[in-house]
This record gives structure tokens, C-alpha cells and sequence, in this order.
């Protein structure tokens, strides 16, 4: 347990701290975009942007797979639930994501669609099981963390031989929606963010290794660091980036080293490529159509695959008018920039995807970082 | 739903499942994406599935993390809480 304290060392989180002090030029902004709704979550939560200095920033990324997801997916799972009378399984952070209307998976179920939600794949092959006579829909969301246990779910549902167990799939992939970010028309269209350098997810590199993000740090000559969970792995982490910045660096290095290695788990992996495919293209809330993004399901399990078993209708999809998340999503926006925000957009009430999940930007600033705007803005008011 | 939360191994059986025990909760997982598991390893667990072995030490610092951070009660509610 001696490892314990040592992360929580409060001496410790202060002289990283004074490193970063000491190394931050400051003739120089650092921007840091973190990708995984984990450190956004332990950045806020632990007050991490307060012991930076001022020209160091963390810059919320897509980070959160639930916030990601367009509402023209999300419309067409609530078809195919009310349409063609299946049993739609979800995740819970799906269920009260507005789609069109406001139109949520929670508020088709009170109306009648049989919707439920599951914590896995398990408990949804077990309602196929249970219901011959129905078709069981698995709506799957997630980076790379959530995919496997898809795949061993249809790859399950092939040996048993369930006919009646079909996935509507929206994995979507980490490291091209990093990529995405840095090189899209369309984001410079909202307005640029200058990012210098990059959080990288440490529980989804886990899975595929950090190798991955070794062209692509190459390609865009920006630093990533893989970062653990704790406050000081981020802390850690970002030191880590403002030394390769001020050295003129672009690498890959890992601060994750208790969990991530660079090959990541091959089990995982092999069973991932053997049920999927990379889609060409998948539209992303927030960044719009990025080439090579997301998975679908392969040919040979086409079986399995719920956008060809189930026909859903063209319809026209929206976001709620006025709801920031886009800009959000690409740190070019702060959620509180959103006038929707505290006001008619609370946990309670979304109005977009940022605040449904609590690794969304909007919630985390909802639930911790409001109160530190105010606390900065009294003390700077009270120094006047 | 993006948090992967840290177990004990109790149980193994044939068929790539097994029983983990976490804060007082038991709860039957898929081992299926994990090799060479033995009674008595922490697994990170996610969605239902041990994603990776971790040491007892990451196991019990990642743990009290996030019951620092008010997430391990949403977690194992979220555990129990689902379809069975």
C-alpha cells in the first residue's frame, strides 16, 4: 500500500508543480489538449489547472464516446426500437442523450419501446437467450476500451448460434480523432486552437498499446504523453510534454508505465480485427465526417450486424439550436462560452451530449469548475 | 461507463468467465480478452470484462482514487445494478 501514499503525496504533487513553474517559458503559451473524459474528470475534480501557471492550459477534448456520438445515430437506434419492435439494449450514459426533439432512448421507453439498459454485452446475449421470439439489438457505443467486449459478444452469439442477437455499431477509433482535429477544414472553420501537445488515454491505450500514436505524433510533430489517472499522472504527464515542447521534441512517451505497454493487449486486438472493419468515413458530434474513425462489422459476421438486418428511414437529424458541445468538443469553445449553459442546460436537463456524461466537458465543469471560476474571479476582485 | 474499476479474482471456471470480489460485491465476469489468469490477480474490469491484469498496488491506489472522487459508489451500483 506504500504506493498509495506515494501518489497522493502532497509534497510531491508541490514540487511537481514548482517544476512545471520553473520549466514553462514565459514567453510561450502551452496548450494541452487531454483526449480521455478520465482526466478531464481528474483534472477538475482535483483542481489540477490551478497549480499551473498561467500560460499553461488543458484544453477538453472529444474525449467522452457518448458526447461524440451524432444525433442522427442516436435517432435511428430510437427507430429501430419503435419501428421494427425489438429489444434494444444500451449502455446507461446512452439513455438520456437528447436526440432530435429532445428525443431520448429514455423518453421512447416511457412511451412504450422496450428499451433497457445493461452494464455489458453479458447481460445483453442473456436477453436474447431469454427472448427467442424477439430480435435483441445491442446499441454499442465506445473507443477502443468498450470494443472488445462487442466483439466477444457477437463472436459469442455465432458459437451458440443466436439468430436473434444483432449489434448497431458505433465504435469509434482514438487516434484518427486526434489526427482529425489537428488537420480539418471544418474545425478551422469554428476557429483555431492551437495545440501543443497531447494527454493521451491511458485506459484505451492499454488496449491497443501506445504504438499507435507514434505515426501520428510523427506525422503532426506534436508530443503525446500517456497519461495514468491520477491528479499526479496528469501533473506528471504534462511536465513531461512542456520538457519535449521546450526541446523542440515530438514523441511518444509513456508515464503510464504500471498499465501501458506499446504493443497493448494482442488477445484483444486479434479478436477486435476478426469481427471488424474499418468504416471509410464516420460522422463524429462535433467534428463532422472523419475518414477512417469508426469500425463496422465484417462481412463474415454480416449476420450480427443490426444496420443490415433492421431498415431505418432518412430523416432530417438536429442538435438542439444554440448548444455549444461542437465547439466544445474541439476545445475551441469553454462550456462557459454555451448561453445554454447553467441556465436551461443543467444534469437534470440536458440540452446536448457534453452534459449527459459525467465525463463530459459541461458536466465536470457543472459539478467542479464553475465554483473555481468564481472563487478566481472574487479573488482577483478582492486583490482590485 | 468509460471507467474501468479493479477486482479480485476469486473463482475461475472453464468457459472464460470468472468470479471477482470487489468492496464486498461479487460479480461474474467475462475473462475472455485476459491469458494466463490466476486466483488471486487483480483485473481492471470494464463493461463486464477483465481488460488487463494490474498489480495489488495500482489495484488499491486506483480504487481509493475513485473513492476519493465520489465515482466507486456510481461504479458498483452501476455493477449491481444492471439487467441481470
Amino acid at each position: 500500500m506504500k504506493y498509495v501514499a506515494e501518489y497522493r503525496d502532497k509534497d510531491l504533487a508541490k514540487s511537481v508543480a514548482s517544476a512545471i513553474q520553473r520549466e514553462a517559458k514565459p514567453g510561450r503559451t502551452y496548450n494541452i489538449m487531454e483526449f480521455c473524459g478520465g482526466h478531464t474528470h481528474a483534472i477538475f475534480r482535483y483542481g489540477v489547472q490551478n497549480l499551473m501557471p498561467e500560460n499553461v492550459h488543458f484544453v477538453h477534448g472529444p474525449g467522452c464516446p457518448v458526447c461524440v456520438l451524432p444525433v442522427r445515430r442516436l435517432d435511428d437506434a430510437v427507430e429501430i426500437a419503435e419501428r421494427h419492435n425489438v429489444i434494444l439494449c444500451t449502455y446507461g450514459d446512452m439513455m438520456r442523450v437528447p436526440g432530435t426533439k429532445q428525443r431520448s432512448l429514455i423518453r421512447a421507453k416511457a412511451d412504450g419501446a422496450d428499451i433497457r439498459m445493461v452494464y455489458s454485452t453479458l447481460d445483453a446475449l442473456k436477453i436474447a437467450r431469454d427472448n427467442p421470439e424477439r430480435e435483441v439489438v445491442f446499441f454499442a457505443i465506445g473507443f477502443e476500451t468498450t470494443t472488445p467486449p462487442t466483439a466477444v459478444a457477437i463472436k459469442q452469439a455465432e458459437e451458440e448460434g443466436l439468430k436473434n442477437f444483432s449489434v448497431f455499431c458505433n465504435h469509434v477509433l482514438t487516434p484518427s480523432a486526434i489526427g482529425h482535429i489537428l488537420q480539418s477544414p471544418e474545425v478551422r472553420e469554428l476557429g483555431t486552437v492551437q495545440i501543443d501537445g497531447f494527454l493521451g488515454p491511458s485506459h484505451v491505450s492499454s488496449v491497443i498499446g501506445f504504438e499507435p500514436y507514434e505515426y501520428f505524433a510523427e506525422e503532426f510533430q506534436k508530443p503525446v504523453v500517456i497519461a495514468g489517472f491520477e491528479p499526479l499522472d496528469v501533473m506528471q504527464s504534462t511536465l513531461m510534454l512542456i520538457r519535449q515542447i521546450n526541446e523542440g521534441r515530438h514523441e511518444v512517451e509513456n508515464e503510464y508505465t504500471r498499465v501501458v505497454t506499446r504493443e497493448g493487449n494482442l488477445k484483444a486486438q486479434a479478436l477486435v480485427s476478426d469481427i471488424f472493419e474499418l468504416r471509410t468515413s464516420f460522422e463524429w458530434r462535433g467534428l463532422g465526417p472523419v475518414p477512417y474513425s469508426a469500425l463496422q462489422i465484417r462481412e463474415n459476421y454480416a449476420d450480427f450486424d443490426a444496420e443490415r438486418r433492421f431498415e431505418v428511414s432518412p430523416k432530417q437529424s438536429r442538435e438542439v439550436k444554440s448548444c455549444e458541445c461542437p465547439a466544445i468538443l474541439r476545445g475551441v469553445k469553454k462550456p462557459t462560452d454555451c448561453k445554454l449553459f447553467g441556465t436551461v442546460c443543467t444534469p437534470d436537463n440536458p440540452m446536448g451530449s457534453c452534459m449527459v456524461s459525467s465525463e463530459g466537458a459541461c458536466a465536470a465543469y457543472w459539478t467542479y469548475g464553475r465554483y473555481r471560476d468564481k472563487t478566481a474571479r472574487q479573488q482577483k476582485e478582492a486583490a482590485a | 461507463m468509460c471507467l474501468a474499476i479493479p477486482a479480485k479474482v476469486t473463482e475461475l471456471s472453464g468457459d472464460d468467465m470468472a468470479v471477482v470480489a470487489l468492496e464486498g460485491v461479487k460479480k461474474k465476469i467475462s475473462t475472455a480478452l485476459v491469458e494466463d489468469l490466476e486466483v488471486g490477480d487483480y483485473v481492471l474490469v470494464h463493461v463486464g470484462y477483465a481488460l488487463h491484469k494490474v498489480s495489488p498496488e495500482e489495484a488499491a491506489r486506483t480504487l481509493k482514487m475513485m473513492a476519493e472522487a465520489g465515482v466507486l459508489q456510481e461504479e458498483l451500483e452501476e455493477i449491481t445494478g444492471g439487467a441481470q
